[in-house]
This record gives structure tokens, C-alpha cells and sequence, in this order.
């Protein structure tokens, strides 16, 4: 059952379920840090509306820089802004930043200790119509893989908004990911957000497997969740919600019971919140694993919802998944 | 910035003098350190370092954070021994340190860490993104309503890197007239000259098409430079960039001008036009000490 103690939606498996997309909740978030804090600035790479950053744009048009397409320029003037005592957003697609311009990032921003925040949209598969150019696939793990910085993937707008918020408040590098399309709320403004706190939400009294699932792709495993329960299976569904650094606590304490684990993301398997997983638990609680998101192939042209199908990450998916590596258990 | 008098002068030549056998120091130790380290482009922008670090800049080698200091950003990250060995003379660190560049350990990192020494404002190595970073500073200088100067180090080289002119785009869209480039032109990159391997020209050109306030100088004439400084404060409306012509190697006469020595310390081999290896060192250093002896017998 989803976990009561977290005030999640009630309304995640109904059919009017609200939703929106985590990028909305990015705007608001840099607007409320913007209305809080005066050293808060904002850059964009001549994608101000579709990231979202316009509404911060329009109330601190001084605080707002434009660059024009232009993601190294705007990676490294964000580091100056950020080695100043200014807290940087920068907004592009993710495929461009930290696509394009990651050596940048890595130099001026991670390196050189620069407080930026690199928000990375339209990230995943759940990009769509724009065809895999446009589909970050791999942002998590070259983020991943830089020592000093956080990262965080939001599940819906609403937790997009307060993990935003979070972001704004430290003074370390950190990555954004958000993605382009409507997805279901499953928190509430009630729910907390604890930056690298994994939660578990859904519970089962004598769960057999653990599923680790980061971003919008968290409700396609609740809902294999709660079909498996139908079914009989028992699962914890645990939402990742912060990548780096990872909740080792949260990991052991999740994993204790089931001895198996399933993980899900709009990401290539090769390097993202799976393979996180993997690499912490090869350290410390080996255990059979089996991997859901892209299967070492880009994305292509299609409805999202279409493509998640196609691609083989959809909710019977995971429940295949979850039989296997019960199976698989020694 | 105070006046220019001759007596300042001379003082400065001496600085530049004393700093380019600090250097020298500095590359052998380096050598033996690790077998490398960068020669030529150092030796060239001794003289500027010089009038930066003791001329030009409003700062405090005893509170390198004070926060109305002029930021000096280096993009050129490669020639960190020359800034090393101004901010050992300036007071930033002991002179003995100089020693331990490229060693493990170290806070002389072989490519310069913001976090690793205080006075080092950016990390830098990798090319074409010190005006970016230059512009950012400067953009917050704005914000504050700060009254420092950026003045950020470029390389010719570096301008083959095409994040560069996204940065000379944004800086002239905003008219950031407290960001002042200074760029050493020397000609010469690690695989030859500038001209054959990827020609800059027309250089002065392309930056007043990119609307930069543009003044050519003479690198190595530390009383031009100063001038051009003055000139590059008192643009209102543009950014500005100093195209500094520098000799590469300069102070010593069997690196001057060979693209060679760019990437490799003296002592480390045999090349043509050089003494031998184990003289090179030595022979660097007499030709800086009667360079010195010539500085102190000229007239004011």
C-alpha cells in the first residue's frame, strides 16, 4: 500500500490524476528562491519558456541573462557569477547542458567549486516527438561521475519545485533533471523532501523485492506495485529522488528484507540511478538486480507514453522484472 | 593606479627582471620535478604579470578574498609558473614554494586550482573559457555595484577554441566595460606557429566587428602597456581588449621566438640552437643576470 506516513496523493492511481510536468515545477521553485534571496540569478540558452525560467525572467529581469545558444559561454559565466557570492540557475535542454558543454562544467563549474545549479530539461525518452537528438539519455551519468556535486531527479512537479528550492539553498554544485511531458503527482505539498533521503513509497508487510525508481517513471512502478500485489507479489517501491550522494542508509535499510532488487529510469542502464545502486550495493549487500530504462539504444520519434512501451520500461516491464529477480534469489 | 614615474619604472624592469629568474627557478624545479612544465608563453608575459600584480592592481596579498579587489582571471591556464612566481614576489606565498610546482602535493597544481591556492581566482587549464568566466565576475561586480576591474589573460592559441566567441558575443551584448582582455600574442602553439597551424588574422578586425574597444600594444614594453591600461579604464560603453605582442621565451635569447619551447622547461634535452641540457639553466639565468646589471645602469 502507499506508505501513509508520507501524504502522498490519494489520487495517484485514479484516472483524473493531477498532473503536470516537473519543468513547471522548476519555475516556480527559482521564482520563490528569486523572491527570497537577491543573489539569486538566472541564465538561459535561448530556451527561457520551454525551461520554465521565464517566470523568474519577467520578475528580475536584472538577475535574468540571456546568451543566446550558447552552452559553454553560459556554463562558465555562470561559474564567474557563482565564484562571486551568487547562486547561478542555468537552464537548457539537457542534451546540450551537460551534453555539450560538460568539459565546461566540469572545469569552471564542479572543479572550480563554483555554486551553479545545472538544470537539465527535457531529459529522457519522455522528450518524444523530438526524436533522441533532443532526448537526454545519458545526463545522469556524466553528472554522476564528477566528484563534488549533487544531483537530483524529481518524481513530479510538485517535489520539482521543492527540490529546486533545496538546490538554491546550498552552496554546491548541483544537477537538475526534469523532463518535458505532463506526468501524475504522486506527493502533495505535504509530502517532505529531504535532499539525499531515499522514501519508501510503497510498503508491504513482507515485501520479496525492492523497487528503486527515480523520476515520473517512480508511478510506472507503483502502479506494477499495486497490480503485483493483486497478484499476490509483494514489493517496496523506494523513490530516488536524490542520486548523488546516495542514501546508503536508505539502500541497506530497504534492500535488508527483500534480497532483490528492480530499477527503474528514463536513462540509459549503462551509468544512471541503476548502476548507482549496483556499484553501492556490490559494496556492501551484493544481491541479484535487474536493470529497467534504455538497454544500451538511443530513443526515436514517438508519443512518450508509446515510446515507454517500445522501449521496453513500461509497467509490464517491471512486473516481469520483479518475477525474475524474485526467481533469481538464492 | 598611481602615476608611471621613470624611478617606478625602473622598479618595475627590475620586478620583471627578478621575476623572470624566479621563474626560471621555479621551471627547474619543476623539471626535476616532473620533467615538464611551460616555458616560453611565461617567459613572454613576465613584463605584464609584473605590471599587474605591481602596478595595476588594487589588491591585498595578505587578504587575497578582500572583495573589492580587481579579479585577474587567467584563461591560459598553461602559464601558471609566471603567475606562481608573481604572487610568490608579490607576498601571496613564500618564495620557497615556487619549488614545489608539479610535485605531489602541492598547492603550485601543474594547471592553476582556485581552491588549492588563495589569489588564484579560476581554475584553468583547458581552453577558451576565461573570458566566460571574466564576464560572470564582472556581471556580479555590476549586480553589487562593485567598482573592480576584471582583467582576464587570454592566449592567440586559445582563439582557435570556438567557445570563445560566444563569450566576445555576450561580453559586448552587455557592454561590460569593467572586463578588460588581455591577450598574449605570441604566435606560437604547441604544434608550430599560430599563422600555418590555424590563422587568427585579420584579428584586430574581428574583434571591432564583435564591437570591442580594441588597442594593440607592445607586451613587452611595460611603460606602453600601462599606457593601453589606462586607455582600456577609461572605456564607458565597450568591453576592451589589449592585443599585448609579446616575444615568446623573452629574456632569453635561445627561446625567443622557437615554438619549441612552449611546452618544455629548460634542462629537460638537448635542442637545436640551445646550449646543452645541463647548461641550459645555468646559461638562462647569467643572461637574466646581465639583462639586471643593464636595468640598474640606465638612466632614469
Amino acid at each position: 500500500m502507499l506508505n501513509p506516513n508520507l501524504k502522498l496523493n490519494p489520487k495517484i492511481f485514479d484516472e483524473d490524476v493531477e498532473k503536470d510536468a516537473t519543468r513547471i515545477g522548476y519555475g516556480k521553485g527559482l521564482l520563490k528562491l528569486g523572491q527570497e534571496n537577491p543573489n539569486i540569478v538566472a541564465l538561459c540558452a535561448d530556451l527561457t519558456e520551454s525551461t520554465n525560467a521565464h517566470l523568474f525572467a519577467k520578475e528580475f529581469p536584472d538577475r535574468f541573462f540571456e546568451v543566446g545558444v550558447a552552452e559553454q559561454n553560459m556554463a562558465a559565466v555562470g561559474a564567474g557569477l557563482g565564484v562571486s557570492g551568487k547562486v547561478a540557475f542555468i537552464s537548457s535542454y539537457a542534451t546540450f547542458s551537460p551534453g555539450k558543454n560538460w568539459e565546461t562544467i566540469r572545469t569552471t563549474i564542479v572543479y572550480n567549486g563554483a555554486n551553479v545549479k545545472i538544470a537539465g530539461h527535457h531529459s529522457g525518452i519522455m522528450t518524444g516527438p523530438d526524436g533522441a537528438t533532443h532526448q537526454a539519455t545519458e545526463d545522469i551519468a556524466i553528472m554522476r561521475c564528477l566528484p563534488d556535486i549533487e544531483i537530483y531527479v524529481p518524481c513530479d512537479a510538485i517535489e520539482a519545485e521543492k527540490a529546486t528550492i533545496a538546490a538554491g539553498k546550498t552552496s554546491i554544485a548541483t544537477y537538475l533533471r526534469y523532463s518535458r511531458d505532463k506526468t501524475p503527482f504522486m506527493t502533495t505539498t505535504e509530502t517532505p523532501f529531504i535532499p539525499g533521503k531515499m522514501q519508501d513509497f510503497w510498503v508491504s508487510e513482507n515485501p520479496q523485492a525492492t523497487i528503486f525508481a527515480t523520476g515520473y517513471m517512480l508511478h510506472y512502478a507503483l502502479v506494477a506495485a499495486k497490480e503485483l500485489e493483486e497478484e499476490g507479489v509483494h514489493t517496496t517501491v523506494v523513490n530516488v529522488a536524490t542520486i548523488k550522494p546516495l542514501d546508503l542508509d536508505g539502500l541497506l535499510k530497504f534492500t535488508n528484507q527483500t534480497g532483490a532488487v528492480v530499477t527503474v529510469e528514463d536513462h540509459q542502464i549503462a551509468g544512471g540511478m541503476g548502476s548507482a545502486i549496483a556499484e553501492a550495493l556490490a559494496k556492501t549487500n551484493p544481491l541479484p538486480i535487474e536493470f529497467i530504462g534504455l538497454q544500451d539504444r538511443f530513443g526515436e520519434t514517438g508519443n512518450p507514453k508509446d515510446l515507454v512501451e517500445k522501449l521496453g520500461m513500461g509497467t509490464e516491464y517491471i512486473k516481469e522484472a520483479v518475477k525474475k529477480v524474485i526467481k533469481r534469489k538464492k | 593606479m598611481n602615476q608611471l614615474t621613470n624611478e617606478k619604472l625602473k622598479d618595475l624592469k627590475l620586478k620583471a627582471n627578478e621575476v623572470r629568474k624566479l621563474l626560471i627557478e621555479e621551471l627547474d624545479a619543476a623539471c626535476k620535478n616532473s620533467g615538464a612544465g611551460h616555458t616560453g608563453g611565461p617567459l613572454g608575459m613576465a613584463d605584464i604579470f609584473t605590471a599587474m600584480y605591481f602596478h595595476i592592481l588594487r589588491h591585498d596579498p595578505k587578504n587575497p578574498d578582500w572583495e573589492d579587489r580587481d579579479r585577474l582571471i587567467l584563461s591560459n591556464g598553461h602559464i601558471c609558473p609566471i603567475r606562481y612566481a608573481s604572487m610568490s614576489q608579490a607576498g601571496y606565498f613564500p618564495i620557497e614554494e615556487l619549488k614545489t610546482l608539479r610535485k605531489i602535493g602541492t598547492r603550485l597544481q601543474g594547471h592553476p586550482h582556485r581552491t588549492a591556492l588563495p589569489g588564484v581566482e579560476n581554475t584553468s587549464g583547458p581552453l577558451g573559457e576565461g573570458i566566460s568566466q571574466a564576464a560572470g565576475i564582472a556581471l556580479a561586480g555590476r549586480l553589487d555595484k562593485k567598482d573592480y576591474k576584471v582583467y582576464c589573460l587570454t592566449s592567440d592559441g586559445e582563439h582557435q577554441e570556438g567557445n570563445i566567441w560566444e563569450a566576445v558575443m555576450f561580453a559586448a551584448k552587455l557592454k561590460l566595460n569593467n572586463l578588460i582582455q588581455v591577450i598574449d600574442f605570441n604566435n606560437i602553439q604547441i604544434d608550430g606557429n599560430i599563422s600555418d597551424i590555424m590563422p587568427l588574422e585579420p584579428f584586430r578586425a574581428k574583434y571591432e566587428a564583435f564591437n570591442w574597444h580594441v588597442i594593440d600594444v607592445d607586451g613587452n614594453d611595460i611603460k606602453a602597456f600601462v599606457e593601453a591600461v589606462q586607455e582600456a579604464q577609461n572605456v564607458k560603453d565597450k568591453p576592451v581588449i589589449i592585443i599585448a605582442h609579446t616575444v615568446p621565451g623573452k629574456g632569453v635569447s635561445y627561446m625567443e621566438g622557437n615554438y619549441k619551447w612552449h611546452g618544455m622547461p629548460p634542462g629537460l634535452k638537448d635542442v637545436d640552437g640551445a646550449p646543452p641540457k645541463d647548461e641550459q639553466v645555468k646559461v638562462a639565468l647569467e643572461e637574466i643576470e646581465a639583462e639586471r646589471e643593464k636595468i640598474v645602469n640606465q638612466d632614469l
